[in-house]
């Protein structure tokens, strides 16, 4: 067996609270001063390339998948898309041409176009924090673990351990309910979206 | 995106008229909902703190880190905080407007004082009553039993000199720096409940809690909820909720209690009248003007000055019918109260009522006014017109209100929406139909003479079963919830369990646009037969109409003669409340005196403590062996009105009835 030693950012709906501040970090990453206070006033203003997308009474982060084989690559016809060393999805602004072909097979509509310059923009796994070996802006500004950055190895073994530690607590009746605010709040909310969706009489 | 009308509200008029702006492309409180989803859920659970620059910081929900803020306050201690926050900013809110109509009283008194120096006619005696004076008594029997009630000497003194003194003795409230309890709680409370409050911090294990929990100045307590939730200062989430208790008593029997009994004097005390409610008020042909807020000291003058018959020739010669005044919110409730001035709905219909074209101006004083209603009002000739020095509109007209002048402006106000008139687009107009009448005004006067001067007959069908209990119903809407209809849903599951209900606020709008508040509703399948008795035999509706969300101090007087009758605390009695549509600070500081003053009470919208584990445990258990009331949250209207009716239950049984 192959080990893939490509990173990835790894998303986990049930974590993601929707405070949206990996969208800000991720523009400020991707803005000249990579200042906030500086950012919210640099013309044109940066874009975030991840969104945080409500589904009823969940959050679901979409950003790049980096795919191995990607669509997106394969059907640039001016080789705009690429992918770096360390197996990242990036796109040369240089010779994109607009086409718009990466969103139209991008399975999770990533890919979107920055109508100013003419060119398509999308995650780009923070190249520069990577050479520096830090973690994307978006995954570090995530503080409840919906984000997650790592060889999908790494992320996957982490998750099997978490949950066979769950298993024989369970088995020894160690698990107490833990509270959680979050949960609690998302099945409240749960009731409301029924009531609303609901007949109106 | 487009949404279907019937998801965002069950009346309708609201549906008809949201539909309309979806077609005319004008954006409201929905659209603006959906475009702030997903909301940030730091701020859902109130584990987000922003109260020194070191932060702000937030907390993982999920258990990991970062488990404490820079300065090292853990999830309780920043949701306390911030709950603490809330109460004291809508305890702000209601006592500042209650000092205003002291204030208004204090200048009434002294304006009669000068014109009787002047030689100026003034009534005499038993009226400050003069048509050059802008404020006067209006209820002299009313000044007198507040008076009385606080030890103040009436015999052998002219009105102007107690309604002086009634007002000096609430404005001491606000300011007063003794440890004492406020003047106004001590002379609505009885002593039953007062210990309650008193034992409140040896019960919660603070003893040096030393008054428990009685609050000793209206400002002051406010003043020390944000001194306590200052970095560094309080941190244990349980000495931050009992403040938080104090706090809003401050409010109850205080600043809202002031604002409902003044304005009972200055205005006159609410006796049961028909009126009518919802968009349906609009007149096609008639200047419509809606008073939108809370404070009457304003929309009273301009109920005044649309009488006036040159205002009324004007508006004639721009080929109106009249002028036709109509309420909103609670401002709204304050006019419908007093003088049966239709109300043309609550908060989620501000901007629905200008997207019917036919409003020439929204007159607006302060509190649940959306900024947005300048935005809607500029596809339309409609003209928003702020009033309170303290609430500026950008865009909006400015005609700031002074007391001294009071009926100079409010002609003014009415003679610039007059003036509209004429720029009206007719094509444009578009009133919905719907409108339902109903009977309101039940102030505690009002329902004692309608029972004969004592509340024996309301008690003894309590105690007889007939009636179960009683539910008072308040607050908002929230565009979260579909409009009215949690509102509708738990008062009729309520009132299928035999549960009088009484109620203020947009919840009294709500309901009175469904015909709750007609005696016949008593007929409906959703009346129990208890109720439906008891209702019929008094000639009732099944639910009174106690007015604005201020008034529920009155729901609070009803419930401590009630106590004093059975000689108990309030929390022995089978009594809850209720906020199913909450939005406000001030629905959380009504849900917190309540629940001080021992009513449990349900919130059907949940507020930002999920967060901290210890501070809900402390609102939904612990409360109970300190105050014997606690909250209860549940957004499902069913489950509400059962949990509600189970606790009914429960304190009859401990009362042995
Ligand atoms: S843009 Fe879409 S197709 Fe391309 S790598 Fe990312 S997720 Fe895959
Ligand atoms: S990895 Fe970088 S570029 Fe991609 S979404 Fe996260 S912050 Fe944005
Ligand atoms: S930072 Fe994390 S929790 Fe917040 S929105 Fe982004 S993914 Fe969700
Ligand atoms: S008071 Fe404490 S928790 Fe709040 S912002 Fe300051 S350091 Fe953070």
């Amino acid at each position: 067996m192959s080990t893939d030693s490509k990173p990835t950012i790894f998303i986990n709906p049930a974590k993601c609270i929707g405070c949206r501040h990996c969208e800000i970090a991720c523009a400020v990453e991707h803005s000249q001063s990579k200042d906030l206070f500086s950012a919210i006033f640099e013309d044109p203003l940066p874009l975030p390339r991840i969104h945080i997308l409500p589904m009823g009474a969940y959050n679901v982060p979409m950003n790049c998948r980096h795919c191995d084989g990607a669509p997106c690559v394969e059907v640039c016809p001016t080789g705009a898309l690429y992918h770096d060393e360390q197996g990242a999805v990036m796109l040369a602004e240089d010779k994109c041409i607009g086409c718009k072909m990466c969103a139209i097979v991008c399975p999770f509509g990533i890919p979107e176009f920055d109508a100013l310059n003419g060119v398509m923009f999308k995650c780009d796994m923070c190249p520069d924090r990577r050479a520096e070996g830090r973690e994307p802006a978006c995954v570090e500004a995530c503080k409840t673990g919906a984000l997650q950055f790592g060889t999908i190895d790494e992320i996957v073994s982490k998750v099997r351990k978490e949950k066979a530690e769950q298993i024989v607590k369970l088995k020894e009746g160690e698990v107490e309910e833990e509270y959680n605010g979050w949960d609690l709040y998302r099945s409240m909310q749960t009731v409301v979206i029924r009531i609303n969706e609901g007949d109106s009489k | 995106m487009k949404k279907n009308y019937k998801e965002v509200s069950i009346d309708p008029t609201t549906q008809q008229m949201y539909e309309r702006a979806q077609e005319m492309g004008i954006e409201t409180v929905w659209e603006r909902l959906e475009k702030q989803q997903p909301q940030c859920g730091y701020g859902l659970l109130g584990i987000c703190c922003r109260n020194c620059m070191m932060g702000p910081c937030r907390i993982n929900p999920f258990g990991g880190e970062p488990k404490r803020g820079v300065c090292g306050a853990d999830a309780d201690t920043i949701v306390a905080r911030n709950l603490l926050r809330m109460i004291a900013a809508g305890a702000a809110a209601h006592s500042d407007h209650g000092r205003h109509v002291a204030l208004t009283l204090l200048i009434a008194a002294e304006m009669a004082e000068k014109f009787k120096k002047e030689g100026k006619p003034v009534l005499e005696l038993d009226n400050m009553a003069s048509n050059t004076l802008p404020y006067q008594v209006r209820d002299v029997e009313k000044l007198k039993a507040v008076a009385k009630r606080l030890g103040i000497e009436t015999e052998g003194r002219t009105i102007r000199e107690i309604a002086k003194e009634v007002a000096e003795v609430a404005l001491n409230d606000f300011g007063k720096q003794d440890e004492e309890a406020i003047a106004f709680l001590k002379a609505y409370l009885n002593p039953k409940t007062y210990e309650v409050f008193e034992k409140a911090g040896e019960k919660a294990g603070m003893p040096w809690f030393e008054n428990g929990i009685l609050p000793r100045s209206i400002d002051r307590e406010i003043v020390e909820s944000l001194h306590r939730t200052h970095i560094g200062t309080d941190h244990d989430p349980v000495s931050i909720l009992l403040h938080g208790l104090k706090t809003s008593l401050g409010d109850a029997w205080g600043g809202s209690l002031i604002a409902t009994e003044l304005q009972d004097i200055l205005f006159g005390t609410p006796q049961v009248i028909k009126a009518e409610a919802n968009l349906g008020v609009l007149k096609e042909d008639y200047v419509n003007i809606v008073v939108h807020g809370h404070e009457p000291v304003l929309s009273e003058k301009i109920v005044e000055a649309a009488q006036d018959p040159e205002l009324i020739e004007l508006a004639q010669k721009y080929g109106a019918k009249g002028i036709n005044v109509v309420g909103m919110c609670c401002t709204g409730l304050e006019v419908l109260m007093r003088h049966g001035i239709p109300i043309a709905g609550n908060f989620l219909q501000q901007e629905m009522a200008i997207v019917t074209g036919a409003v020439e101006a929204m007159v607006v004083d302060v509190q649940c006014i959306m900024p947005a209603t300048v935005d809607v009002a500029r596809c339309f000739h409609t003209k928003i017109i702020d009033t309170s020095p303290i609430a500026t509109f950008p865009g909006a007209i400015h005609i700031k209100f002074d007391e001294r002048r009071a009926d100079e402006i409010a002609k003014e106000i009415v003679k610039t929406a007059v003036e509209n008139f004429p720029n009206r687009s007719k094509q444009r107009v578009e009133i919905p139909k719907e409108k339902m009448e109903g009977y309101v005004g039940f102030s505690v006067e009002a329902i004692l003479k309608h029972f004969g001067g004592t509340l024996k007959p309301i008690e003894d069908a309590i105690i007889e079963g007939k009636i179960k209990g009683v539910a008072g119903l308040v607050g908002c809407n929230n565009p979260k919830v579909k409009q009215d209809h949690n509102h509708i849903k738990i008062a009729n599951e309520l009132m299928k369990r035999d549960v009088l209900l009484v109620g203020t606020g947009c919840w009294a709008t709500a309901a009175m646009k469904y015909g709750i508040f007609l005696p016949e509703y008593a007929d409906t399948e959703n009346v129990g037969p208890g109720l439906r008795e008891f209702a019929k035999e008094w000639g009732i509706p099944p639910a009174l109409n106690m007015g604005s969300c201020v008034d529920c101090t009155r729901i609070l007087v009803l419930a401590d003669m009630v106590a004093r009758d059975l000689n108990v605390p309030i929390h022995a009695l089978p009594v809850v409340g209720s906020a199913p549509e909450a939005m406000t600070e001030k629905a959380v500081s009504i849900g917190t005196y309540f629940v001080a003053s021992g009513i449990t009470t349900h919130l059907g919208v949940v507020p930002p403590v999920l967060g901290g584990p210890k501070v809900v445990k402390i609102l939904t258990h612990d409360l109970y062996d300190i105050v014997g009331a606690a909250f209860i949250v549940e957004p499902d209207p069913y489950k509400a009105a059962k949990k509600m009716y189970d606790h009914i239950m429960k304190k009859r049984k401990e009362l042995g009835i």
